[in-house]
């Protein structure tokens, strides 16, 4: 078993970083084929002969069930193979089924049953030989329900929510007695809606038979449990499931699972014989994909007059699937944030008949501090203290909840740093003082955390004989940059140029890593690349040293380096591949893989930063402009500065987008969601954002993970919308506290200002 | 239906279902799958190619109407060997994460820089101005493509290097 004081012990070549390309904002690994539209997505891959095409068809019902089909019109329409509803798809095993008792993920039929659980879920399926055939098709599929009064009202069901499965509220010291003691208090509840992932590409597999072997490619974040789940749904060994998944566009938490298009696709190509490929519809995306829940967050502060925190609370009330147990945790965040002694934090789960709920990027953060940090704002202003110096007096010296030291804290450094670079120091604290023009100017901010993980992973390392690097791993790129970090790795570790790596990812025959979710991703994949990199300069350097041939040889293995493609003891050296060539002409293969450490738990450890926005606010219309937004972040070592960024940036620009726009309602009389495509789902676009800037701190988390790097991917979203709410206050004197922050609700507050 | 389209420059003889996109003739019938299908319904950019040298969604165009156009997609912009000045700028600003809404980012990119060129004038052009390429123009002028992975600070930095790079 690793351990942290091994990891902070031992120097690596990422630490020693000699050719200096960690860190190195490099251009992507697989920019170049994107760029040019010439990296294969799912639905994109050429199968060995021509596809059929899968069109689904969702349920037009949230709850009841199919009472009659009648399939006879579509069967005869041209170019149709195969439509199926669940009186004829092929036998799967039950839900959940596992034949191998060790796959991380059982048996998902489609098309399972006559019931009907969620608005759009797939009930019927058709398969044609052209797209047109298929979609044409779909729509002559005739299905009569009975249909039951759907359960979606999450505001009339608050009352009876009850504990998530298996948890309970934890609470330190007495929060009532806290609370009522201290002289400044805050009670307010907080309102955020269901999102939508709205990944540009919608969720699509290809799946084709090689005799009793399946070949599927499709859009997912997590390799293993697609290819168990596959293989368990079809009642196939493990290994004959191959799947693949090179390219994604966009994951955000909303392909950590697979979708009837994956057990569809693969179902219809060995009916049929020949490949089939399925997409969802960005229709179909609305429903048929998991979403992030709606919440309702009651946040209690109780402070001492000189701010420091007596009592917190935050209690979130949430919803999940019928059958799901999914909890947004918006609560969990916070206990590691504020020092207070009195602690009060847990969740409350409806279940209702709305499509499944699941992870979407900062699943918890994302909308726990939409509240907490508006909250902040809010008793700052009862202190009359500024809100950055509100933050750095309830800084706690160790974790707030379980006592452990902090493995790197540098809140307050961002805090400080932000304010300075941002100009905070202009800041009006009295709402409603700067005017642009037409504008209401004002200034708001908030603290970010987002928790770090590491997982079990692995990786090989090859290296061939022209002294080229090829890593393998059973991770994804959703274009979080993993390509590009293991390479770095990968060249840095092995001391050649990043022209000599290949990178392969996205392929279940390759050794297991957990994915991309989250901000575990580069963590996890890029320290097993580094335990494979350091095995393979082992079996390097004792391969030179045994050979009679190299100039090395008779050395100490452990003194070889390994610079330019060359391997070097002392003034003796060849290059790599000469080596290689002499000894291994195939090439040379090894693995390497990580563990958390056995006292990983013993240290507290968190990513974090502070966000500052400037926006205007329009009194006549209510529109609100981000005018200015610095996010600056504390998150471990930092592998690529480039893409690590970019990470930051899209998570803070997540964060507008949930201020301003986006959110999706549900309608009652059917259990639908009223915003069923991008014209009606708003997410950002470009004359959305204005001046935008992210800049990482110096940090090493050395008990991280053996590179003291952090995850950064969903970082940048925590706390982005509560600067972006508390900026708007700070502007016009209005709180809106159930988000999004749209026009109306702002001129209602506005007009009830008497502006 | 027989429709003739040059794709890319090459003349391209097509027997087409009169309900084909022109988006899926490029991916399916072409397999031409730089264009990307993100909503099928013109309103998120990802489909974006030339025609006759103007932008449009090619998802929102049967493709027999197209009978005698020219097409650029993004395999005609340029190739891995040779990158267009604008792809190698995408690829230095790091104005994409995913990839996928890229090919229409980039070919929306080559249609502004054309109107602007040609003087077209948007809604942040002042009346009777002649636009120029300003972060606000290029704002305007791009919130058609979206991306969801919301790398448009690096696009707008991606689309001034190209512009000078091009000038």
């Amino acid at each position: 078993m690793s351990s942290v004081s091994d990891w902070e012990a031992t120097a690596n070549p990422v630490k020693d970083n000699r050719a200096g390309l960690i860190g190195k904002g490099v251009d992507r690994y697989e920019g170049p084929l994107k760029v040019t539209g010439t990296a294969p997505y799912a639905y994109e891959v050429q199968p060995p002969s021509p596809p059929a095409y899968g069109v689904m068809v969702g349920a037009t019902i949230a709850t009841g069930r199919i009472i009659a089909v009648d399939t006879a019109e579509a069967e005869a329409a041209p170019g149709v193979l195969a439509v199926w509803t669940h009186l004829n798809v092929p036998a799967q095993p039950p839900r959940g089924a596992k034949a191998h008792p060790r796959s991380t993920q059982g048996s998902k039929p489609a098309l399972e049953s006559d019931k009907v659980t969620y608005w759009g879920q797939p009930v019927a399926f058709v398969v044609a030989d052209t797209l047109e055939n298929a979609t044409a098709a779909s729509h002559l599929v005739k299905l009569t329900y009975d249909a039951d009064t759907p359960d979606v009202n999450f505001a009339k069901r608050l009352s009876d929510a009850g504990q998530p499965p298996g948890e309970q509220d934890v609470e330190i010291g007495n929060f009532d007695e806290g609370f009522a003691n201290s002289p400044v208090r805050l009670d307010e509840t907080w309102a955020t809606p269901l999102q939508n992932h709205c990944q540009m590409e919608p969720c699509a597999s290809l799946a084709w038979w090689e005799g009793d072997r399946c070949i599927a490619h499709t859009s997912i974040q997590m390799v293993k449990p697609a290819q168990h789940g596959l293989a368990e749904t079809l009642g196939i060994g493990r290994d004959d499931v191959h799947l693949l998944t090179r390219y994604i566009g966009g994951g955000f938490g909303g392909k950590g699972q697979t979708y009837d298009d994956l057990t569809l696709a693969a179902l219809a190509a060995r009916a049929l014989g020949r490949p089939v490929k399925v997409a969802f519809t960005r229709q179909q995306m609305m429903h048929g994909t998991i979403h992030r829940p709606a919440t309702v967050m009651r946040v209690r502060l109780g402070a001492e007059k000189d701010g420091r925190l007596n009592a917190f609370s935050i209690m979130t009330w949430t919803h999940c699937h019928k059958d799901g147990s999914f909890t947004e945790h918006a609560s969990n965040f916070a206990r590691a944030l504020y020092a207070a002694p009195n602690r009060l934090t847990g969740h409350r789960l409806v279940r209702l008949d709305l499509p499944h709920a699941g992870p979407m990027r900062a699943p918890g953060e994302a909308s726990g501090t939409m509240s907490l940090e508006c909250a902040m704002d809010e008793l700052a202003e009862k202190l009359g203290l500024d809100p950055v110096e509100l933050r750095i007096r309830n800084e706690p010296p160790a974790d707030p909840e379980n006592g452990r030291p902090f493995s790197q804290r540098q809140l307050v450094r961002c805090l400080k740093e932000g304010a300075q670079l941002f100009g905070w120091d202009r800041r009006r604290p009295t709402p409603g003082q700067v005017r642009d023009g037409r504008w209401l100017v004002g200034m708001g901010m908030a603290a970010a955390i987002r928790g770090n993980f590491l997982l079990p992973a692995k990786c090989s390392f090859s290296v061939d004989a022209d002294g080229v690097i090829t890593v393998r791993q059973g991770m994804t790129d959703i274009g979080t940059g993993t390509y590009t970090v293991l390479a770095q790795i990968a060249a840095e570790t092995l001391g050649v140029p990043l022209g000599k790596v290949v990178v392969e990812i996205g392929d279940s025959e390759l050794p297991p890593a957990p994915g991309s979710g989250g901000q575990f991703g580069a963590a996890t994949a890029g320290s097993a690349a580094l335990a494979a990199g350091m095995n393979l300069r082992k079996a390097i350097a004792e391969m030179a040293t045994s050979d009679p041939h190299s100039p090395l040889h008779a050395g100490d293995p452990a003194e070889v380096t390994f610079q330019d493609s060359v391997i070097a003891l002392e003034n003796r050296s060849e290059t790599l591949a000469d080596l290689i060539r002499r000894n291994a002409p195939e090439g040379l293969t090894v693995e390497g893989e990580i563990r958390p450490a056995q006292d990983a738990q013993k240290w507290s450890t968190q990513t974090y930063g502070g966000h500052f926005v400037e926006v205007g606010v329009d009194p006549v219309t209510g529109e609100v402009r981000v005018r200015r937004m610095l996010g600056v972040f504390a998150a471990g070592r930092i592998l690529n500065a480039k893409t690590a960024k970019s990470q930051l940036t899209g998570g803070m620009i997540w964060g507008v987008g949930s201020a301003l726009g986006e959110g999706n309602a549900v309608d009652p009389r059917y259990g639908s969601l009223i915003n069923q495509d991008l014209a009606q789902y708003l997410v950002p676009v470009q004359a959305d954002i204005g001046d935008l800037d992210a800049i990482m701190l110096d940090e090493v988390d050395d008990k991280a993970n053996p590179m003291g790097i952090k995850g950064v991917g969903e970082l940048g979203n925590s706390g982005a919308g509560a600067a972006v709410a508390n900026a708007i206050y700070n502007a016009c004197g209005v709180r809106v506290r159930d988000y999004p922050i749209t026009p109306d609700k702002l001129l209602a507050g506005l007009i009830a200002q008497g502006r | 239906m027989r429709t003739t389209i040059t794709v890319n420059g090459e003349v391209r003889s097509l027997d087409l279902d009169p309900r084909t996109t022109l988006l899926d003739a490029l991916r399916e019938t072409l397999k031409l799958t730089g264009a990307k299908k993100g909503c099928d319904h013109g309103q998120c950019g990802a489909c974006t190619v030339l025609v006759n040298g103007v932008r449009i969604n090619s998802c929102l165009s049967l493709a027999v109407m197209h009978d005698g156009d020219e097409v650029t997609s993004i395999e005609g912009v340029g190739t891995v060997e040779k990158l267009h000045p604008v792809q190698v700028a995408f690829l230095n600003q790091d104005a994409f994460q995913c990839g996928y809404c890229t090919p229409g980012q980039i070919c929306s990119t080559l249609g502004l820089l054309a109107e602007i060129e040609a003087g077209a004038p948007s809604q942040e052009t002042a009346p009777g101005a002649k636009p120029t390429l300003t972060d606000a123009e290029i704002r305007e002028r791009m919130s058609g493509n979206i991306c969801r992975c919301s790398a448009y600070p690096q696009i707008v930095a991606a689309i001034k290097q190209a512009a000078e790079a091009l000038a």
